[in-house]
């Protein structure tokens, strides 16, 4: 290390970690990593701006400074806060945390629908992780929940508000990513909403994003929506050459049919290469992309469920027996089920499948 | 030659006596016994008039169930199918249309949803996975057939009759287990 940056010490739940003057507590966290590693709802580290509102990440600062040992007073948003020599930082160890925690938690799920089970996010929600951590059975709150209509923004992108917990990400994200936003919150408190002025679409080259960086269910891939769970997907990584973007996603298969292109992200959830529209809508058919292999996936998502990693194909034995004669008796799945019908692509479709698609198919 | 159990009984190998070989009192005896159990309370019933009460745990044929207005309660979340063990739930989703709200219950709905019940198990656990309230496991049994596919149950077969329009076949098919 050279000698003029002077790095900072900090004690983040008793463990040691040097890091640069000017990191926020959270990202010093991140780089210790694991449990320490505050959760956020509204901190998006490539988006300028971002945090501050969410306060889940709040931690306790049980001494400020090597030369001002005093703890501070409140629990403070650790995306927000710079760490100090010195600091001593209680995060997942402070009862304090957990208690605040789990009330913002209560907060952010006072006015979400708790719709999951329709929801296409349930399975990489940021908010269902959440909660299943810190939230509680039941809710305290006796009124009833605000609702809003369901809003199309553009071709691509459906809006439900009422999902929504306000952490203006997707706005940093338009803002920063294209050059004319086209969205933004309206109104104040309990009646802000995301929303354009007269259900104008968004249309810009990057404004897939916004879905993406979306901590809950709120913006959706119309192109996706209702088509399949996530858990039933492989996720894989793909590239492709495109004059906007890096062209690097994550395709979401099906067999050969390409139900979702995304963006990577992180471990922490993060995009890693904002993508374009076209990537992200339009190239849905696998030999639209370069696959590199399968995206390692946490043992204990649920999107892991079900797949078979490294599974080789038992030999079929039967016509080895039978003397090459095909066996007469077995049955075709596809020639009494009526689901994953073979000469149906529900990925092809543009919007959700509705009974209507369905009656036309027989 | 040392004994395999300590139950073993050696068996005694005597001539029969005489009042043994007359055989008579020992068929008078056996007779007497048969005749006995004409007197006695049948264990068995007359099946398919007759039906024994279910266990309350009992795990028969699934039913997809239907809320009070008859609307179908299964949004197609993949719970259920992601929790069982067989796999052998399969489901296409679909979004409902305004003017369809009297047919389903949420804005999306299973449009096919199948159980193949040769995979199936009867194990519970996509009634427990629910979220919804809408797969039961009912107190009836998957019908016998010759052929294999009939077993692959669409939602013909499982859905719950109207509560409305066909109340006796409702109750019927709910039984004791589903929740209203």
């Amino acid at each position: 290390m050279p000698d003029d940056k002077k790095l900072f010490k900090v004690t983040i739940d008793n463990i040691t970690i040097e890091v640069e003057p000017g990191t926020s507590i959270l990202n010093a966290a991140r780089k210790i990593g694991g449990d320490v590693a505050p959760p956020a709802m509204c901190y998006y580290s490539k988006l300028k701006g971002s945090g501050g509102k969410c306060r889940t990440c709040l931690v306790e600062v049980s001494q400020g400074s090597t030369a001002d040992p005093r703890p501070m007073p409140k629990l403070v948003a650790s995306c927000r806060t710079n760490v100090m020599d010195g600091m001593v930082v209680k995060n997942i160890t402070s009862e304090k945390v957990i208690d605040a925690r789990n009330g913002v938690v209560e907060f952010l799920l006072i006015n979400h629908p708790l719709d999951c089970p329709i929801c296409d996010q349930a399975g990489e929600c940021d908010l269902q992780d959440l909660s299943y951590e810190h939230g509680t059975e039941g809710t305290r709150f006796e009124f009833v929940r605000r609702t809003f209509e369901k809003h199309d923004l553009g071709p691509y992108i459906q809006l439900h508000m009422t999902r929504c917990i306000l952490c203006y990400r997707c706005v940093f994200a338009a803002d920063q990513l294209t050059d004319k936003r086209q969205h933004g919150i309206l109104d104040r408190g309990d009646h802000s909403e995301i929303a354009t002025y007269i259900k104008q679409s968004l249309d810009h080259d990057f404004i897939g994003n916004v879905i993406d960086v979306c901590p809950v269910g709120a913006l959706t891939d119309k192109t996706f929506r209702f088509k399949n769970r996530v858990w039933f997907l492989k996720p894989q990584d793909a590239h492709r050459d495109c004059p906007r973007c890096a062209g690097k996603v994550r395709l979401w298969t099906r067999g050969e049919e390409v139900f979702r292109v995304t963006a990577r992200r992180d471990q922490w959830g993060e995009v890693e290469d904002w993508i374009c529209n076209e990537c992200r809508f339009e190239k849905k058919k696998a030999s639209d992309w370069v696959i590199e292999g399968p995206t390692l996936i946490s043992r204990h998502s649920v999107i892991s469920a079900g797949h078979y990693v490294g599974m080789k194909m038992p030999r079929e034995p039967l016509p080895e027996v039978m003397g090459g004669r095909k066996p007469k008796l077995l049955m075709d799945i596809h020639s009494v089920s009526e689901v994953n019908d073979p000469n149906i692509d529900l990925s092809k479709i543009e919007g959700p499948a509705h009974s209507t698609d369905f009656v036309n198919k027989g | 030659m040392q004994a395999l159990t300590s139950r073993s009984k050696t068996v005694e190998r005597k001539p029969m006596t005489i009042w043994e070989r007359l055989y008579i009192p020992a068929i008078a005896k056996g007779m007497s016994i048969t005749f006995g159990h004409i007197f006695k309370k049948k264990p068995t019933i007359n099946y398919p008039e007759q039906t024994r009460p279910f266990s309350p745990v009992f795990r028969g044929l699934q039913v997809l169930n239907r809320d009070e207005e008859g609307r179908e309660r299964c949004t197609a979340c993949g719970l259920c199918a992601v929790a069982c063990p067989a796999e052998a739930i399969t489901m296409e989703a679909a979004e409902r249309l305004p003017g369809e709200e009297n047919l389903y219950r949420e804005e999306k709905y299973a449009a096919k949803y199948e159980i193949n019940m040769l995979r199936c198990i009867f194990c519970g656990l996509c009634e427990e996975a629910c979220p919804k309230d809408a797969i039961y496991l009912s107190e009836t049994f998957t019908a016998a057939n010759y052929s294999r596919q009939s077993f692959i149950y669409g939602k013909k077969e499982l859905l719950i009759p109207h509560p409305k329009l066909q109340p006796e076949a409702y109750e019927k098919a709910k039984g004791q287990r589903v929740k209203r």
